[in-house]
């Protein structure tokens, strides 16, 4: 989550826990709740790394806070991480090793093994749907978070039923 | 010992082959199942797997080569055309792909038909259209005639159609087929939420998202059942849902 939180930080200064609570917002309860300590344990590694600043502020009653801020270093890797488009989402590799290997072992069955993996991926499918449902539907990106897996798993599942035509044919 | 309750929807040994032009199609070859009151079960599968006809075959729209179907134990074997259709009314409510309301009735018309037909009074089947027309959020639109609402308004009124006469079973052939994402998922929405009141369904879809509504799924591959798996219905964030959710680093 390096860049999410360089990308919130663009906005202006904040604290750990601040950022913590803007990211979840943003993504909503669809998405598993980043950890504090994690939240933390990154910036530290940021400001290491001097993408950001930290300055220790003064509470009353309470122990001091630290208030980061974006480096020009900071905003420039930001800059990179805008420009670059990302890698293609793969297939599945470790299923389609079993798949393809399966035969040659006498261990496993194809079929079973496509039906195993859709019932895996139904009952995803399931739980997102009840997240959708769950979620706040004026929460437009934790509802297309939601979709955007969705869809991945709908392509996921049409595969297997590729997988499955094909490999029924030769039985 | 106390006897188990009939299944609303049981099948055994069902064979269809179609016969046009060309080799004869195996759409359905030898599938048994049972369906449990209060059960949302979705059948999927590539088109052309004979899951279509599977359905028509569960609600007598066409007749078995061979095998049986009962409806709360009671056989179908025998049963007319008059009779399947007085069936079709009260106890198993159809929707489909293409909606079929009869576009020269009005909306109001085409949900009352069936509730008059089976011998509901005039006044009755008012109330009942008045109250599933307003759940399903088509209050002012009862004059409408149905080429004049969209596609999702048009399987609104099928459903709610199909369900004025509170048929035990709810049988669906690609309800969402038509429509576009959004009304896909309110179909689902409906669907889910009829099924939360005790309604039983069977669903024929090819869409994942939609099946993954319902409380099993069939697979259905070249006229047979590949798998028939009950979905979990506890949310765990352990296994797929995090790793198709969370960042990565």
């Amino acid at each position: 989550m390096r860049l999410p939180l360089l990308a919130l930080l663009a906005r202006g200064p904040a604290h750990g826990y601040e950022l913590k609570q803007d990211l979840e917002q943003l993504l909503g309860s669809a998405y598993p709740q980043p950890n504090v300590g994690q939240v933390y344990v990154t910036l530290g590694r940021l400001e290491k790394q001097g993408l950001i600043e930290g300055e220790d502020v003064e509470q009353s009653s309470r122990p001091n806070k630290k208030v980061y801020h974006l480096t020009d270093t900071g905003r420039a890797a930001l800059r990179a991480w805008f420009e670059e488009p990302e890698d293609e989402p793969r297939v599945r590799d470790e299923f389609f090793m079993k798949l393809a290997l399966a035969p040659q072992t006498g261990l496993a069955d194809q079929i079973a093994l496509i039906n195993k993996q859709r019932r895996q991926y139904l009952n995803t499918m399931r739980q997102l749907s009840k997240l959708a449902a769950a979620e706040d539907r004026d929460n437009r990106i934790a509802q297309l978070l939601i979709e955007g897996a969705m869809l991945h798993l709908q392509a996921d599942l049409d595969w297997l039923e590729r997988c499955q035509e094909e490999l029924e044919e030769l039985e | 010992m106390s006897e188990r309750p009939a299944p609303v929807l049981r099948a055994e040994g069902l064979v269809k082959t179609h016969h046009g032009e060309g080799a004869p199609a195996h759409a359905v070859r030898g599938v048994g199942l049972r369906v449990r009151r209060g059960e949302f079960v979705a059948v999927t599968g590539p088109s052309g797997a004979g899951k279509s006809t599977l359905l028509h075959l569960l609600g007598g729209l066409q007749r078995p080569d061979s095998g049986s179907v009962w409806l709360d134990g009671e056989c179908a074997d025998g049963w007319s055309e008059a009779r399947w259709a007085v069936e079709r009314r009260k106890r198993i409510g159809i929707v489909f792909q293409f909606f079929n309301l009869v576009s020269n009735l009005s909306v109001a018309d085409n949900v009352e038909l069936p509730a008059l037909l089976a011998g509901v009074s005039p006044k009755r089947a008012r109330a009942e259209r008045e109250e599933l027309l307003g759940e399903l959020g088509l209050a002012g639109k009862e004059r409408s005639l149905p080429g004049e609402l969209s596609g999702g308004e048009q399987q609104r009124v099928a459903l709610a159609r199909a369900l004025v006469n509170h048929p035990p079973l709810l049988l669906a052939d690609e309800p969402a087929g038509s429509l576009d994402s959004k009304g896909t998922r309110e179909v689902m929405r409906l669907l889910s939420r009829f099924h939360g009141r005790g309604q039983t369904i069977v669903l024929v879809t090819h869409d994942a998202r939609l099946a993954s509504a319902a409380d099993r799924v069939i697979s259905f591959f070249d006229g047979r059942i590949a798998d028939d798996a009950d979905l979990d219905d506890t949310l765990s964030r352990r296994a797929g849902i995090s790793g198709v959710l969370e960042f990565k680093d």
